[in-house]
């Protein structure tokens, strides 16, 4: 174990150094890269850690970037503060959503749609009201400085959301090793099983939802103001849904380092082919070569790639005790 | 005061009566077993008694309390804890950690209940694969782990659903001396079994169930000659031919 904690710190280290050789568009890659395995880390602690699977984490995204976003444009509050408003009504929200699914024990698809539903209603919601966009979306106006949460180039961008996800990582692997992270497994494993040993399901499941939801909102703010563009559609939409999920799912679900190791395998790819295939005019094949990648892992590597590398990496990292 | 009992205990599914009109009673320091024909309602009793199944009517009082309404994670950190006739490991994690999570309900600290955990694997013998994935224990292991589990909660009773079952008679022999062993340390244990060895070497009374009702009870050897149980297991037919 020790070794890995080098060889991660000596990753980290590259990456902090990385952008002084890096061209403005592959930063941007990076960002996204970062961006999409902090996102993935926050839904891999709700559906990874506790086993509930939620397909409308865009809602916890959507009002993380609307909130902050409304608040600066009404009040000049700095997205840094408005994103905690929005992460706390994120909390509110899926405390709701949890309260309804985990107290009424809707249990694998049942709960899968509920998380579909309230991320659906939102998007409509936010479609019809004017004070946010409604259809038209809303454009953030450009003013770099920190306190905007804007800035000019990428660079400012890669160092803030490496910071969340190396964040993100640190509070996952708290999260594994404590008292809460292990009955999070066990209510995974066997909900009731868990509940025989005196384990609160319902408590439980419901803290590993909100950590979730307000993770996910922290990221919405940061989005929208990477992105200057918000529209329900995309916001709120289940495309976003369910791109945000394919990292961890391809990477490795559960785990503290699959959602890292799969947002740097299909980010990049993504973005590549995409460019790639609109310069030949082909665009929207990148998303069917995307798709048919993601069905192989998920065939073939059915716990994620996250197990194969550890594997190619033990002898050099000694991640299992010799001794066993 | 009993560490457990009911009072009129009835569960039907549909138009069947699983279990009607049940009274139990199981002593402080007790080891009470329970048996009957398959289909015979025991581990409907164990599951109404854990509350993963509300019952229809009737009480159950765990020292003088009334659990009968409470949820089944209140009902294990008052003391009463439970195993499954199908076993249920946590897969994927190892064999310490499935136990760990039975310790850390009443042990905050994640150390100390590793090191409470550490004690009771030696005590159920599993020390050997503490660090393997529960996925690679063979069956008569996953019971012991089951076990393992439900004590490291530090209950006052134990309920055991066939933890024999599929044992060879080595092993229930082991069990029996591990059993005695957990049950010194001042754990009543109320146990669901078929293996007659295991009931007779350990249990200090017998309750026998057919169809959901009480035909018997009393200490092992007696209640094993008592015509309707021996009627209930081999039926009628049986009995006559003996004359």
């Amino acid at each position: 174990m020790k070794r890995l904690y080098v060889f991660l710190a000596l990753l980290l280290t590259i990456l902090l150094i990385l952008p002084l050789f890096l061209d403005k568009y592959v930063l941007g890659i990076f960002v996204m890269i970062f961006f999409f395995a902090y996102i993935g880390q926050s839904w891999n602690i709700l559906t990874g850690y506790t086993g509930h699977i939620s397909l409308g984490h865009a809602l916890y995204l959507g009002i993380g970037a609307y909130t902050s976003t409304y608040l600066a444009q009404t009040y000049g509050l700095s997205p840094w503060i408005g994103m905690f408003i929005g992460g706390g009504l994120a909390v509110i929200i899926s405390m709701f959503l949890g309260f309804l699914g985990f107290r009424f024990g809707l249990r694998g698809v049942y709960f899968v749609i509920l998380t579909i539903a309230f991320a659906e209603i939102t998007r409509l919601l936010v479609s019809h009201i004017e004070a946010l966009g409604s259809f038209s979306g809303i454009f953030l106006d450009f003013s770099p400085s920190f306190k905007n949460f804007q800035f000019r180039g990428n660079k400012a961008y890669y160092y803030i959301s490496l910071c969340f996800m190396v964040l993100a990582v640190i509070v996952t692997r708290l999260i594994e090793t404590s008292r809460i992270g292990r009955f999070m497994v066990a209510i995974r494993e066997d909900e009731e099983a868990a509940e025989s040993l005196g384990v609160n399901a319902f408590k439980y499941s419901m803290i590993a939802l909100g950590i979730s939801a307000f993770m996910t909102s922290l990221g919405g703010t940061f989005y929208a103001n990477f992105i200057y563009y918000l529209h329900p559609n995309i916001m709120f939409g289940m495309n976003f849904s369910i791109e945000l999920i394919l990292r961890p799912i391809v990477g490795g679900m559960g785990t503290v380092l699959g959602p890292v190791l799969g947002s740097f395998i299909l980010t990049p790819l993504s973005e590549i082919s995409r460019v790639y295939f609109s310069k030949g005019g082909l665009e929207g094949l990148h998303l069917v070569l995307y798709g048919i990648l993601t069905v192989l892992i998920v065939l073939f590597m059915r716990r994620g790639v996250l197990v194969y590398v550890q594997k190619l990496l033990n002898p050099i990292l000694k991640l299992e005790d010799e001794s066993k | 005061m009993n560490a457990l009992e009911t009072n009129a205990l009835s569960k039907s599914f549909g138009g069947l009566k699983a279990v009607s009109d049940l009274d139990l009673s199981l002593g402080q320091g007790e080891i009470l077993g329970l048996i009957g024909p398959n289909g015979a309602g025991k581990t409907t009793v164990f599951n109404c008694l854990s509350r993963f199944l509300p019952m229809d009517s009737g009480q159950t009082i765990f020292y003088g309390r009334d659990i009968t309404d409470l949820k089944p994670h209140v009902v294990s950190q008052l003391g009463l804890a439970r195993t499954f006739q199908i076993v249920r490991p946590f897969l994927t994690i190892s064999v310490l950690e499935n136990i760990m999570v039975g310790a850390l309900v009443k042990e905050k600290s994640v150390k100390k209940a590793k090191a409470q955990s550490m004690s009771i694997l030696e005590l159920v013998g599993l020390e050997d694969v503490k660090d393997r994935p529960a996925s690679e224990l063979p069956l008569p292991r996953r019971k012991r782990l089951e076990m393992a589990r439900a004590l490291a909660t530090k209950p006052k009773v134990l309920l055991l659903d066939e933890v024999m079952a599929g044992l060879n008679p080595t092993e229930v022999d082991e069990l029996i001396v591990l059993l005695k062993k957990i049950n010194r340390q001042g754990i009543s244990i109320f146990l669901i079994e078929h293996v007659m060895r295991g009931v007779m070497a350990l249990s200090n009374r017998v309750i026998v169930i057919n169809y959901g009702v009480k035909i018997a009870e009393g200490p092992p050897d007696e209640v094993v000659k008592n015509k309707q149980v021996v009627e209930a297991y081999l039926g009628k037919e049986f009995l006559s031919a003996q004359g």
